[in-house]
Parts: C-alpha cells; structure tokens; sequence
C-alpha cells in the first residue's frame, strides 16, 4: 500500500521544516521529487540528504512567472508531473486593527494565488496523462480562526474552497485535489512562540503535544496515493484532536 | 477534404467518442458532440499539438464548432 514508485511529485515550501519532512516522505516511499522555494541553499542540502531522484527549482511563489517556470521547469526534470503539493505558506500576523493592505495581499498571493497558478499550470499535464494528485496544506486556523491572523486565516480557508472546485472541475479526470490541515506542528514556525504560547496552546490540544512534521507528511503519502483514488475535494486534519471537524 | 480538416476530425472522433458522420463542419462541440467544457480545452489542447501552433485562450473560446477549428488552424498555416 501507498507506493508511490515511479511517480513524480512537486513539493513548494520544502525549504521548510513541513515541506522537508513532506518531500523526505513521498521519497521514501519512491516518487522522485522536485524540491521548491526560495532558500536554495536549503533546497540543495535536503537534496544531497535524500540523494537520487531528487531536483532542486527555486521559485517565488508570489511572482507569476516563475510560477509558470516553476511547473515547466520540474516537469522537464522528472519528465512529468503526477503528485502537486503546494505546501508553501507565509505568515505576516497582526491584529486586524493593525494589519496593512500589503500584509493582508502578501499572504493571499503567496499561500493562495501562487497555489492556484501552480495547480493551472500542473492541470494540463495531468488531463493529458488522465491521472494526478493535488495535495493543498492548508491549515486548522483556516477553519477555526486565529486572532491576530486574518490573513493567513483567509488565505488557508481559501484554500479549501479553492480545492473543492478544482475537485469537481477535475474528478472526471481522475485528478484528485485535497487539503491537509495540520494543527500546531513543531516547526521552525512555531520554535518562535515563548513557552507560555506554547503552554497555551497545549492547553487546547486533547493529545498534550505538537504534532511531528512526520505525522502531516504521512498524511501527504496517503492522499497522494492510489488507494487515494475516491477522495477528493475533503481536508484531512491532522491536530492531536485540537479541532474536530 | 482539406488534410487540417481530416486531421481536425480524427482528433474530434478520437477523443468525443463520436461517429465520424457526426462531426460535421457546423457541428458545435458542446450542443452537438457532448462535449464538456473540460472536453473544449482538451480538445485545444490535442489541436496545439497536432498541429505545433499555440492557441491563446481568447481565440480559443471562439472555437465552437469543427469549422470554427479548421478555420483557426488554416488562419496559422
């Protein structure tokens, strides 16, 4: 169950502490993989770490060209495209009292227009191929709120909505999109939050712990999977019972 | 028969699932054939690469019928 032998895969965000434990993951399982992002260098180390089938094509999500180089640019590499995971994410948190334009805008473009181009670009091929997986993180603030988060919040409920249309446009297909929400995973993310954050945040997780990247990543396996084939348009959560949805 | 027409065609044929005497040049891709908008832009798609032209997506709107195809790719020739 879940291989996913000879299947290509696209990871954004793998610069990342999720993204990395993502594409580590669907490697391990057999798909070559595109590694992208903005911190190269990053991107080159997780790329000597995993060894074979494994390429590195920076891009910024919120610039549309590259965007459309970033989908061209990996298809070349792995000489196709079956599995899209758009994990890239930034965050620019205020209280919306306080919270500017740029702000709000910078959030949508990355997390959620970038995503949206990406996954346009991807479709093509994969209608040609009659067969793909589109694997949306979004994120269990997208559903709940978050205060002082009303963009990021925004762009992951986005995501959601977005993925359910795609759902329905591409089911025909056999192309599958998905959202996985993680709940407060320990990442470089969240290494910033004091304890007493931390402490609270705890306070509201039923399993008394952050989540692993690990846990989200086999999340990532199975929605990209074969077996995966009758699911579409659903978001997986992944919190430790934080939120249940 | 033009060769963009019998070329056009085959590709209608292949991928409609539609008998040949169907797609006739006045046929219109959705009201006639059955195709769904999905079906169109593939359909664009197998043309661009048939015939190694691109078609943007304003032209490609206009392509509703078989005609309306040939028509197009004969303009790019």
């Amino acid at each position: 169950m879940f291989d996913l032998g000879g299947k290509k895969a696209l990871v954004t965000g793998a610069s990342g502490g999720l993204g990395a434990a993502i594409a580590t993951a669907l490697h391990a399982r057999g798909a070559t993989v595109t590694l992208s992002g903005t911190r190269a260098d990053a991107l080159e180390a997780l790329k000597a770490t995993l060894g074979e089938r494994a390429h590195v094509v920076a891009a910024r999500m919120d610039d549309a060209a590259d965007v459309d180089r970033l989908a061209k640019e990996s298809e070349a590499a792995m000489g196709g495209l079956d599995i899209l995971v758009n994990n890239a994410g930034i965050t620019r948190d205020n209280i919306s009292m306080r919270l500017k334009d740029e702000d709000f805008q910078k959030v949508l473009d990355v997390n959620l227009l970038g995503a949206f181009r990406l996954i346009r670009a991807a479709m093509r091929g994969m209608m040609k191929r009659r067969s793909g997986r589109i694997v949306n993180i979004t994120s269990v603030v997208g559903v709940t709120g978050n205060p002082g988060q009303a963009n990021y919040t925004a762009a992951k409920a986005g995501l959601i909505g977005m993925s359910k249309s795609l759902a329905q446009e591409l089911a025909s297909r056999n192309i599958t999109v998905n959202c996985l929400a993680p709940g407060f995973i320990a990442t470089p993310m969240t290494d910033v939050l004091t304890d007493e954050q931390k402490k609270a945040i705890l306070g509201r997780v039923p399993a008394e712990r952050l989540g692993r990247p690990d846990e989200i990543a086999a999340g990532v396996v199975y929605l990209a999977s074969d077996e995966a084939a009758y699911i579409t348009g659903q978001t997986l959560h992944i919190n430790g019972g934080m939120a249940m949805i | 028969m033009s060769d963009i027409a019998q070329r056009v065609k085959k590709i209608v044929v292949e991928h409609l699932g539609v008998e040949a005497a169907q797609v006739k040049e006045d046929a219109k891709f959705i009201d006639d054939l059955g195709a769904d908008s999905l079906d169109t832009v593939e359909l664009v798609m197998a043309f661009e690469e048939e015939f190694s032209i691109e078609i943007p997506d304003d032209a490609a709107e206009k392509i509703q019928t078989v005609g309306d195809a040939i028509n197009f790719i004969k303009s790019k020739g």
